[in-house]
């Protein structure tokens, strides 16, 4: 069993404080102390930028919090600031990420390295404030970094590596650390709070190369005709490629302070796995303990976790999985008309032709019951499962709008 | 007051716009900006809206801007420059700044008065320290001449064309400077490029703002407005004359007329000028043309009374400050104050 322990070793369970992942967040905006964070209230964000207000009102970090009229002022604001020469983080959800998205290409484009914290969210309508990853796709092709955490503890030490790997000069690029809305936003667990100097120094004094208010004169922001637009673009996909080595290289220098090791890509249990599910977010946790039960009954099942969605890491994705006959991609998000993203995000990873079913789960916050989990690795295991169309895994809806029984 | 000689030796000596950009001949939009620029010392930095001036002047790789210029959208410019604004107090609070800095932010009247409304008035409402400029050219001239809510009644624009059942733009335009200054902001104006003395002078009054500063300033189109592009500045000068566009301040919430002309112009004389209100003429829509005339007439009397109230504040103590031009500091004195977030801070960042 290679499942990570409760708490690092040597870490005490006294020692760790109860929080929901949105103070999670919001105690790692406090230690990094960033000097600027514009922000717009939204569901399920609000906690992160009320316990962040707080710790400013009592003076435990200096950060000018700057409530905006809108999260497109939001954003705005935050490349004003990132690129004049300050650390700047931003927070938001759902309607508000997709009021932002338009200013989040822009920051991916003028290279403002802004951390985003985002409390997933469906997106309307109809309107719905639950957990899904709709709004985060909307975001998908921004040029931003993209990570997706399981838990609270995840969501406290992901603010801290997303600085350090929005700022790396290889990349300079905004990065959204996704925490699923309510699940774990709003769900308080034990978390070990680092110390705030060592939190301090991991990420370092903020630099920015050339900045607005700096002593050189620059145009920021000039206008690409097709002669130059092309080239901008392409060094853009290059940095975000970047994105992989780097995060690599701060996780593993993370692993030294929290005694955690993230993986861009993390197989549990996949060794010898006939099965195996592919997904992100918070109901990694439960398929973990799905795959813990059913492996004890002697099923070959695994999982694997995403935790690095842009730039989504191909070569691992597709190495991982290569020996493995029956895999389900899970998308908490649909594409409609065509499968949902992150299925074709592995599908283009690994080699072809091969079992790849495509499952939809968890939109609003629909439950995701672990023996509906369980079923799917029955599925697979049995080639039950159609493939070429996403299949629904509803859970427990109000009413069945269709006679389309669980295939058993 | 700067005379056109300051101004022009100040543009000499610190060159900060041009040459080398691609607007039209005859533009009013470079002459508002180079009166702008050459009226404030110091350090400057530029946010710029999407629009004529920031595609005409930033073409990569090459920029006619000799000042730090920043452009991100069309909609958020009062939004960027609040973050820079931020941002400028966190450096020099930490004594990272060589020398003060005056924002000052460029945007058209489409992305003040219609989609940059909403950024601009919450950042108005923050209090954000910048001096934001609308070059008000009465349409979305970028894209080809479409009606913005600036567009006065009865002009033609390509989505508001005259044709044989319609007189142009039916609705009269917004009135950005009486919502700007309901946000009770330091300082507000209406200026024209005809008048450079009356612009220059507003600059230096919104330089000395304690907060934010916003200055609507009526610009020129040739091909938009249908006129030479020689005749720029003679039609600009005749909208102001006309009392179309009256030259105003609002200090403190205080309004005052700051040009009166001896004598009013008849407005059609303005409009006969340019080509964006012929079908008026031609379609013999005199109903229209009468109604251009009335509420002219209404909104000038509105702002002479306006005037006449206020003019005894502008006699108190309290208003002098405001009176006292010259005000071109020749030695350097901070420009954005202690912000109130930061004077409540025992120890500000550390760097």
């Amino acid at each position: 069993m290679n499942r990570l322990p409760f708490h690092a070793p040597g870490q005490k369970l006294d020692a760790m404080t109860v929080i929901t992942g949105a103070q999670g967040v919001a105690h790692a905006i406090r230690q990094i102390d960033p000097d600027v964070f514009p922000v717009y209230p939204i569901t399920p964000q609000t906690p992160i930028i009320q316990t962040l207000s707080q710790f400013v009102a009592d003076g435990l970090c200096h950060t000018h919090v700057l409530d905006v009229e809108s999260e497109h002022s939001a954003m705005s604001a935050a490349i004003g600031a990132a690129l004049a020469g300050v650390r700047t983080m931003t927070a938001t959800a759902s309607q508000g990420l997709a009021l932002m998205v338009e200013v989040i290409y822009l920051a991916a484009s003028m290279r403002a390295p802004i951390v985003t914290a985002v409390g997933n969210r469906a997106l309307s309508g109809p309107i719905n404030i639950h957990g899904d990853h709709s709004d985060a796709m909307l975001a998908r092709d921004s040029g931003a970094v993209q990570l997706f955490v399981e838990n609270a503890e995840e969501a406290y030490h992901f603010t801290i590596i997303a600085t350090r790997v929005a700022e790396d000069p290889r990349v300079l690029l905004p990065v959204m650390v996704g925490l699923d809305g309510f699940t774990i936003t709003h769900s308080a667990e034990p978390v070990a709070l680092l110390p705030d100097e060592r939190v301090r120094a991991f990420v370092g004094p903020y630099s920015y190369p050339y900045p607005l208010l700096g002593p050189e004169v620059g145009t920021y922001g000039p206008f690409a005709m097709p002669d130059s637009y092309f080239e901008c673009k392409r060094q853009q996909i290059a940095a975000l490629e970047n994105g992989l080595e780097v995060f690599e290289q701060v996780s593993a220098a993370f692993a030294d302070l929290a005694g955690r090791h993230y993986l861009a890509v993390e197989p549990y249990r996949l060794a010898g796995a006939q099965a195996a599910l592919v997904m992100m977010g918070s109901h990694c946790g439960t398929a973990k303990d799905v795959v813990d039960g059913l492996r004890s009954q002697g099923l070959p099942v695994g999982l694997l976790q995403i935790r690095l969605y842009r730039p989504f890491p191909r070569e691992m994705v597709g190495r991982l999985l290569a020996d493995i006959p029956q895999v389900a991609v899970l998308d908490k998000a649909s594409s409609p008309g065509t499968l949902p993203p992150l299925f074709l995000d592995v599908a283009a990873s690994v080699s072809h032709p091969r079992q790849l079913v495509s499952v939809i789960y968890g939109l609003g916050g629909r439950d995701v019951p672990a023996a509906d989990l369980a079923g799917l690795y029955h599925g697979l295991l049995e080639q039950r499962l159609p493939q070429a169309t996403p299949w629904y895994l509803k859970g427990r809806p109000a009413w069945d709008e269709e006679d389309e029984p669980w295939p058993t | 007051m700067a005379n056109i000689k300051d101004l022009a030796q100040r543009a000499q000596a610190q060159p900060r716009f041009g040459p080398g950009h691609s607007l039209c001949r005859g533009c009013g939009i470079p002459i508002v900006v180079r009166t702008v620029l050459s009226s404030i010392p110091g350090r400057v930095v530029v946010i710029n809206a999407t629009g004529c001036l920031e595609v005409a002047t930033t073409r990569y790789p090459f920029t006619a801007w000799q000042v730090p210029w920043i452009h991100v959208a069309f909609e958020n410019a009062a939004a960027v420059a609040s973050g820079v604004e931020a941002a400028y107090h966190v450096l020099a609070a930490r004594g990272n700044l060589a020398e003060p800095v005056t924002l000052v932010v460029f945007a058209g009247d489409g992305g003040t008065y219609d989609i940059g409304l909403q950024a601009l008035s919450g950042a108005l409402e923050r209090g954000h320290r910048f001096i934001y400029v609308c070059y008000d050219n009465e349409a979305y001239m970028n894209t080809g001449i479409q009606r913005s809510s600036a567009t006065p009644f009865g002009a033609a624009t390509t989505t508001s064309p005259g044709g044989r059942q319609t007189i142009g733009k039916p609705e009269p335009r917004k009135n950005i400077v009486e919502i700007v200054a309901a946000h009770r902001i330091p300082y507000v104006a209406q200026a024209a490029l005809s008048h450079w003395q009356d612009l220059s002078d507003k600059v230096q009054r919104a330089y000395h703002a304690d907060g934010p500063a916003f200055l609507n300033v009526l610009s020129s189109c040739p091909p938009g407005w249908g006129h030479e592009p020689s005749d720029s500045v003679s039609v600009v000068r005749m909208a102001v004359d006309s009392g179309y566009w009256p030259l105003v301040e609002v200090i403190e919430g205080h309004w005052r007329l700051t040009y009166q002309p001896e004598e009013r112009i008849p407005v059609v004389k303005w409009l006969r000028r340019q080509g964006r209100f012929q079908h008026l003429f031609r379609n013999g829509q005199e109903e229209a043309i009468e109604k251009i005339h009335a509420s002219i007439d209404e909104e000038w009397h509105k702002m002479v009374k306006r005037d006449a109230d206020d003019a005894f504040w502008f006699r108190t103590e309290e208003a002098q400050r405001w009176n006292q031009v010259p005000i071109l500091p020749t030695a350097w004195e901070p420009r954005l104050g202690t912000p109130v977030w930061e004077s409540f801070r025992e120890s500000p960042h550390q760097g």
